[in-house]
This record gives structure tokens, sequence and C-alpha cells, in this order.
């Protein structure tokens, strides 16, 4: 069936099973692999994006359930990869590999969206779902506080 | 590509213009690559760090080595860069394919600085750069040492005349490159930007979504396919009916994998593929297969049998691999003697990237795009596997999400070649987390027993150390029992020990799973179990740790394989000349990071401060961890609030990029200490998810990790894994030092902890 999709702010109209994740229709079927698959089951939140401003795992979003709404995804996040968590995430040198990065980023941009001045707590609550096995998690705090004015470096 | 030296060959795989000036750089001796027509075509004198300069001024550098999380590609053109002179903003990396004449690319084992690389890539550097300023002199009509190579141009200050390296390009490619010895690398002090923290070459694409991994790769046509391999390994499918996976809208076909034959090396595990449209189709497709299964030879193999065949293997005198003294006489005239086991478990690398590859056949020639660590692994593997000549296999190599050593096993690779061949179209094989958990080469789980004879003061009289865990080479080959000298060598017989009588063992044992490494290998399990002990004895004795730790070290010396009494010390791979067992070097880490971490000051106080220290990879790490009592979630009732780690890795090229390193060890290692286990039931792996193969998550993570690197010009030494031994031994004692328990077999999640503080017993 013909799903309609906005994502990015632009219009989609996929022929696809209303089943199929979030995830897949973007990676495989839209070429927006800045989304990454780590697990299929919401527990890494490599795939993490948002749904009318939330953030949701595209992994087990079915396409049925983002029809119609606005999709965000790291490629739509800002127009010059500008955005200050993105800016504080290459300030900070926070990537190792960053296969889980761009997941966290849009994390955190839901969270400062939402929060601006988030304090640790609330940092860590938010992104708790979001693994790194590089393990990034101390330039990762440091970066949300940066691009939130709270907090300098690491 | 050709294994001709021909410069077209060589540049035009390389996407660059002749007309360059290219050097290559092998065995210390670097090469014209115009020349190398006339160098032997012998892959051994092939070149290895290679730099291009155009003649409109780019200067490209070719990254032989796999980017992974250790910042490899912006640390080579830096440093290749810096001996150049070149303006950074006109240097381009290029990622290498496998091929054997860049020689070593296996990105394993801490390697990329060391065993002479860092030398060869300066080389590459200064040799460019030593051609420009001779072309320089020419042109300007002056003596060379009159000239400066700097800002990507030759100067002559006298004259305030200067020329850009792209001019200089064609005169210095005829000039005869100078012989090993005579090319001048600069002072270190000229190398300024290597003194700051460089940029981070792939941060900006890692941001913004736009950097390639392997499953991010597309050629037209391609399928996707998924897997259900054998449960067990040795395992073959007994009945299929794939009707069902069949009928599901996008599956274009079923196929099998043939199943491996003799020890699992790199070879596919066979097993049943669906190929698909996109993922989710192959996925449902695998989801319907209906298989049944012959199990095989490893379907009696289980979790707790296993961990007790293990202990009973160091219950027990094994094989002597290092022996000073007479230790029976010793434990028998001790005063006490305590007696500890230990037990570290399988372990999963569960990168965040799942194993991906794509591959294209056609015409008798394979193409493979990988997140492999060793892409010539992989094109001999991908030959092998399709009966191809490796000249025929082209392996390249994208974005690792992650490796930890899994993707230098090029399993993956040979199964895409396998399915694009017989569908007749590229193929994708995408690894889901559950096969990534259950079909890996993991880490040896591991028993050992330590016992130290007391004398009347408290001093280690004698010291016996027995390890147990199947040997990664009963991965290659038939009728392996124990584990060999470059297993033991990791912490046992490298060990600098000051105790008069000495005696280590290794035990047998069996592999059921695919035995693989794991970042920083037996070090984990061996670090863990010296570090505990060591704690344990000062505990026993009523004596600092830190203390014990120095005692036991002892003086700062070179403790050579005959003062450890062991036939000989693999090192790594390293000679001992450059690379000592260095006894002061380890004393010196641990003087240091207490020292940060306030150490005896900070347990006067009342906090709970664990310590170890652990050489491996040719590097010396300090590690002490506070932890505190913490009931706000689920798992252990203790959190590791702050970490100190100090490194001694000899001289540094990317200072950010080693503290990110030991950030990222620390993490890893409390990550494996908190929650890392993987167990079997009948042959089958238990872990199938992030759920229960938790990783750490950062509420978990400390509030702070102190990173300290050691001003040091001795050879550079490995960065990537010598974090991590340290941080479980290090974890499990400041726990003890909170809790009073003592944790001797890992995860921590399974010891049972008390939940309220006890009194700090006074310091001592």
């Amino acid at each position: 069936m013909t799903i309609s999709l906005h994502v990015n702010g632009q219009a989609h109209d996929l022929d696809a099973d209303p089943d199929m994740p979030l995830l897949w229709a973007l990676r495989d079927l839209l070429g927006l692999t800045g989304t990454r698959y780590g697990c299929g089951e919401a527990h890494c939140g490599a795939c993490t994006v948002h749904l009318d401003g939330r953030a949701v795992r595209a992994c087990v979003t079915p396409l049925g359930r983002a029809a119609g709404r606005r999709v965000l995804t790291i490629e739509g996040l800002s127009p010059d990869g500008r955005h200050p968590l993105q800016a504080a995430w290459v300030e900070l040198a926070v990537p190792q590999c960053g296969f889980c990065q761009a997941g966290q980023i849009m994390c955190a941009a839901a969270l400062l969206a939402a929060n601006p001045r988030p304090s640790d707590a609330e940092i860590d609550r938010s992104l708790a779902g979001n693994l790194c096995r590089c393990g990034t998690y101390t330039r990762i705090r440091a970066a949300v506080k940066k691009a939130a004015g709270t907090g300098g470096g690491p | 590509m050709t294994r001709d030296l021909s410069r077209r060959g060589f540049l035009a795989g390389l996407g660059l213009a002749a007309g360059g000036l290219a050097i290559g750089v092998r065995g210390g001796r670097a090469f014209l690559i115009a020349d190398a027509r006339a160098a032997p075509g012998d892959a051994a004198l092939a070149p290895n760090p290679f730099v291009h300069v155009a003649p409109d001024g780019t200067v490209t550098i070719v990254c032989h080595r796999s980017e992974m999380g250790q910042g490899v590609r912006s640390t080579l053109p830096a440093l290749i860069g810096e001996e150049l002179g070149a303006d950074p903003s006109r240097i381009r990396v290029v990622q290498a394919v496998g091929d054997r004449r860049y020689g070593d690319q296996n990105t394993d084992g801490s390697t990329t600085m060391r065993r002479g690389h860092y030398e060869e890539l300066r080389t590459a550097g200064a040799t460019a750069r030593v051609l420009l300023v001779a072309a320089a002199a020419r042109r300007l009509r002056v003596r060379e040492a009159t000239l400066v190579a700097r800002d990507h141009a030759v100067h002559h200050a006298a004259s305030k005349r200067s020329i850009g390296f792209g001019a200089l390009v064609a005169a210095a490619a005829r000039l005869p490159v100078p012989p090993p010895g005579k090319v001048t690398l600069r002072p270190v002090a000229e190398l300024t930007r290597l003194a700051g923290d460089l940029p981070l070459l792939d941060a900006p694409a890692h941001v913004d979504g736009s950097a390639v991994f392997a499953a991010d790769v597309r050629l037209p046509g391609m399928l996707t396919a998924v897997i259900a391999r054998p449960p067990v390994l040795g395992g073959t499918v007994a009945t299929l009916d794939d009707r069902a996976a069949r009928a599901v809208p996008g599956v274009r076909d079923v196929l099998r994998l043939p199943a491996p034959s003799g020890p699992p090396r790199f070879q596919p595990l066979g097993g049943v593929a669906v190929l698909a449209d996109h993922p989710w189709a192959a996925l449902r497709g695998r989801a319907a297969l209906a298989i049944t299964w012959d199990h095989g030879a490893h379907a009696g193999w289980n979790a707790a049998a296993d961990r007790a065949a293990l202990a009973a293997a160091v219950a027990a005198p094994g094989k002597v691999v290092r022996a000073v003294g007479e230790l029976d006489r010793a434990l028998a005239g001790a005063d006490r003697v305590v007696r500890a086991d230990y037990h570290v478990p399988y372990l999963a690398h569960a990168p965040m990237e799942p194993p991906a590859a794509v591959a294209r056949v056609d015409g008798g020639r394979c193409e493979v795009w990988a997140c492999t660590q060793n892409p010539q692994s992989g094109r001999a593997e991908v030959a092998r596997a399709l009966g191809l000549d490796e000249r025929d296999v082209t392996v390249h190599v994208t974005l690792l999400g992650g490796g930890f050593g899994r993707k230098s096993k090029p399993d993956f690779l040979a199964e895409a070649a396998l399915l694009a061949r017989a569908a007749g179209a590229p193929v994708r094989v995408q690894w889901t987390r559950d096969d990534d958990l259950r079909h890996g080469y993991y880490h040896s789980s591991c028993a050992q027993h330590l016992a130290a004879g007391l004398d009347a003061r408290g001093k280690v009289v004698g010291w016996l150390h027995r390890t147990a865990f199947p040997s990664i080479a009963t991965t290659f080959a038939p009728g392996v029992t124990h584990g060999g000298d470059g297993e033991l060598a990791q912490g046992i017989l490298d060990l600098a020990l000051d105790v008069p009588a000495v005696r280590c063992e290794v035990g047998a044992a069996t592999a059921h799973a695919r035995i693989g490494w794991l970042r920083s290998v037996h070090n984990i399990n061996h670090g863990f179990a010296i570090g505990s002990f060591i704690d344990e004895l000062a505990a026993a004795t009523g004596r600092d740790p830190r203390e014990l730790w120095l005692e036991l070290v002892g003086p700062p010396r070179l403790v050579t394989p005959a003062d450890a009494g062991v036939a000989s010390n693999p090192n790594y791979g390293e000679s001992l000349d450059r690379h000592p067992v260095d006894a002061g070097r380890l004393r010196d880490v641990i003087e240091r990071v207490t020292a940060r971490a306030d150490w005896s000051a900070a347990r006067a106080r009342g906090r709970a401060l664990g310590l170890a220290a652990h050489r491996s990879f040719v590097a010396y790490v300090g590690v002490v961890v506070s932890v505190v009592h913490d009931r706000s979630r689920r798992g252990p009732p203790v959190r590791a609030d702050e970490v100190w780690i100090t490194i001694d890795a000899g001289r540094v090229v990317n200072r950010d990029r080693v503290r990110s390193q030991m950030e990222g060890a620390v993490i890893f290692g409390l990550g494996l200490a908190l929650h890392g286990e993987i167990t079997a039931r009948d042959g089958q792996i238990e872990q199938a998810s992030f759920r229960d193969y938790p990783l750490l998550r950062l509420p978990e993570a400390p509030r702070a990790i102190h990173v300290e690197i050691v001003d040091s010009d001795r050879p550079p030494a490995g960065v990537g894994e010598p974090g991590v031994p340290p941080v479980a031994p290090a974890l499990c004692n400041a726990v003890f030092a909170l809790t009073g328990t003592r944790v001797r077999a890992l995860p921590l999640a399974r010891a049972s902890l008390p939940a309220a503080p006890m009194a700090m017993p006074a310091p001592t």
C-alpha cells in the first residue's frame, strides 16, 4: 500500500508494507543511511529519529505509525551540520568509530528541544538507551552540556 | 590489481594521476613508485606507507589501516604531513584496498604505530620532503641546507624566495631517492601540530550521518541477505522447508551455504540465506524458514560443566611455562599461604555495527566492500571460498562501526562473495545483533589459581600462577590442548615480579566455539587475576595495596627472559632490545596514577579506591577506580564514579586519540567487568541481544575519567588495547574496599554484594 511520509521536510509516497520498520524504509527505500541499524530491538538507540519532535527508535516504529507525521533524521537536523550539538560534538572530538553518534545526537536534540538546560541526571536518563561500545560517554555528556550552554569541556 | 608494481597500475588503482611524486617505504627503504618497477616482484619489498604529491600540490596519503574509532585516518596524514611540511588543508586521505604491497594491513594488536611503522610513516613524508628540497635547490641554485620545507612550499629565507610543492614534483620525481639512513627525520620539536590536539578527520561525517559504513554501500540490483547459521558450531542443515520464506513479499531466493570443513578458521559457518530486495523482507523470510539441524559434536557443551572443567584444570599441576627458584620449598616453608581462584567468562565483541559486507562477482572477478580490520585476509578468504586467485579479488575497506578484533575475521566477507556468485547479483550480507552475539569468535573463558607464600613479615616468598583457557589456536588447527607462548606472554611470562620463587603453569582446555582475540585478549584474564590477587595479599597482610604492588614489581630494572624464568618472551612481535620488560616503567605508572588519584589521602578520608596496573602490547598502564554505592538502577549496587588512568606508550603521535582510547578502554573494561558473560546451553550461545549481553550505559559511566599520558621519547607502543586489562581488577579491588566482598568471578553483576555500606577499616 502507499504510505505518505514526511521526512526532513520532504514528502514521499512509498509503496511498502505498513509493518516495515521505519528504519529500513529510511535506509533502504529512501537512502537515508545516517540512521543506523544496531540491534533492531530498541536496545541500542543507533536508529534514533524524531517523530513529531519526539525521539523514537526507528527499528521498532512501524512505517504505518509514521505515516502522515513529521520524521526528522540526522540528515535533516540542520542544513549545514552546524546544529549546536553537531558543533559541540566536533569541537570536543566525541566520535570514535562514529556508528552510534547520529543516534546519540538525535536523542540529545530531542532532549534539548524539550529541556534546554538539562541536569547531568537528566542527560544520563535521556541517553540511557543509546549504547556506545567505544566508550565516548564522558565526552557525550560534556558535548550535550556545551551545546546547552551549561558546561565547558570534558 | 596485479602484482605489477608499475606506476600506472598502482597509482590508477588509488585514483591518482601520473605525473606526481609518489613515495612508498618498506623495511626502512624509500621508493619512488616509478622506480618500484625495478624492484623485485617480492611483496615483502613493496611500499607500505605511501604519499603522493600531485602537480597541483594536492598531497594524497594512503591510509592502509582500517579506521574503527582509533583515529588512524586522522593520525597518519598528520604524521606524514608534518614530516613533509604540508598544509593540512591540502592533504586528502585515500583508503587502501587489501594488497600485500602495503605490508601488514591487519589493524589489530595495537600495531599501527609500533613494529617500526612509526619510523616508516615518517620516512615516507621525509623522503618526499628531501626530494622536493633537492629539486628546489637546483631550481634556485642554492644549497639544500639553506632551504626549509613548510606550509606546502620550499622557502629560501635569505632571498625571500619560495616554490610551492606542486611546482617541484616533476623535477623531484626525476631525482634519485636517498638510500636508507640518508633521509633525516625532522627533530620532533619541529612537528608542531603533533604537540596539540589534532582535528578528527571524520567527525563532520559522523555528526551529519554521511559517514559510510559497510551496510551503507549500495550497488545497482543489490539484494540483501540474512543467514540462518547452525546454532551449534559444526552443525549442518538436516531438513529445510523454505516455502513460507519464499512467499514473503520481496524475498527473491533462498540459498544454502556450504558447510565448513576442518578447523573453523575464517570459513563461513554454513546455513541458509534468504535474499531479498531489502533487509525487512530478508528478516521476515529468515523467520519463516523451517530448518532442523544436525547439531554435531559440540551439542553437549554447557556453561556450568565448561566452567567446572576449566577450574579442574587449574586445581592440579599443569605444564610449567615459567619457573624461578624452588616454589614447592618456598610454599612449604612459608609462614602462611594465600590461595585464590578466579574466573572470567567468555565474552563477545559486540561492536555497534554488526558485521556486514557487500560483494559483486563478475566474470571470474570479485569485488567486496566490508567493515574489515584486515582486507588482506579478507581477500585471501574470499579467493579461497570462490576458488579464485587473490589477484582477481578486490577488498574495499569502509569505515568500521567498531571492530575490537571481531572484524579481523573475514567469514562475513566470504559469505557475501559466495551468495553474490550463487545469486548472480550483488549481495549485501547483514548480520543481525543476535547473529553477532550467537556466532562470534569468543574471548576465551579462563580459570586461574594463584597462591602466594608469605613470610612472617608479610613478604611474598613464593608465587604460583596457573591458567587454563581454550586457546585461540583451536580455531585454526586441530589437536590444540593448551594456550601457547604468544598467549601466555600476555601477562604471565612477561610479568615483572620480584619474588624469589615463581612458577607459572598452563592447564588443558577444550574449545566448543570459535575462539578469537578480543581487545586486549588474554591480558583481560591474566590482568584480572594478578591485579585482584595482589590486592588480596595486601588485605591479607594489612598492607597498603600500592606499597605491595611496588614491592612485588620490584626495583626499576629490565627483566630478561632468563630473569623471569621463561624460555622466551614473544613480546607482541617486538624485540626485547627495543621494548624490554621494564619494571621501572610499570612502577612509574603505579606511582603516577596513585598520585593523581590522591591515593593515600583519599583512602584515609574513606574513599573506596582500587588499584591495578598491567603491561600489554609493550605499553604500561595504571588504573585507579573509585566506587560508590548506587542503588538507583537494577544491577550491581555499586558504581564507578571516577577513574584515573595513566599510560606510558612511549612516544605518542595523536594525544587526543590516545586520550579517547583510554576513556574508551575504561568504559570497555567496566562494561565487561560488570556485565560481560557469554554462556552456552546444549552447544548454543544463550545471549542474543543487548538485554542479555548488556554493555555499559551512560548512567553507569564514571563522572570523570582522568587520563594521563606519560611524556616519553621511547619507541611508540600499543594504545588501543593496553588500557583495558587493569580496569576490571581495579574496579573489583575498589568494590572490596567499599563492601568487603571480594569478587573473584566476573561479571560483577553475578556477585552478591552487601546492600548497605560497611564501616571502612582504618587505613594502614
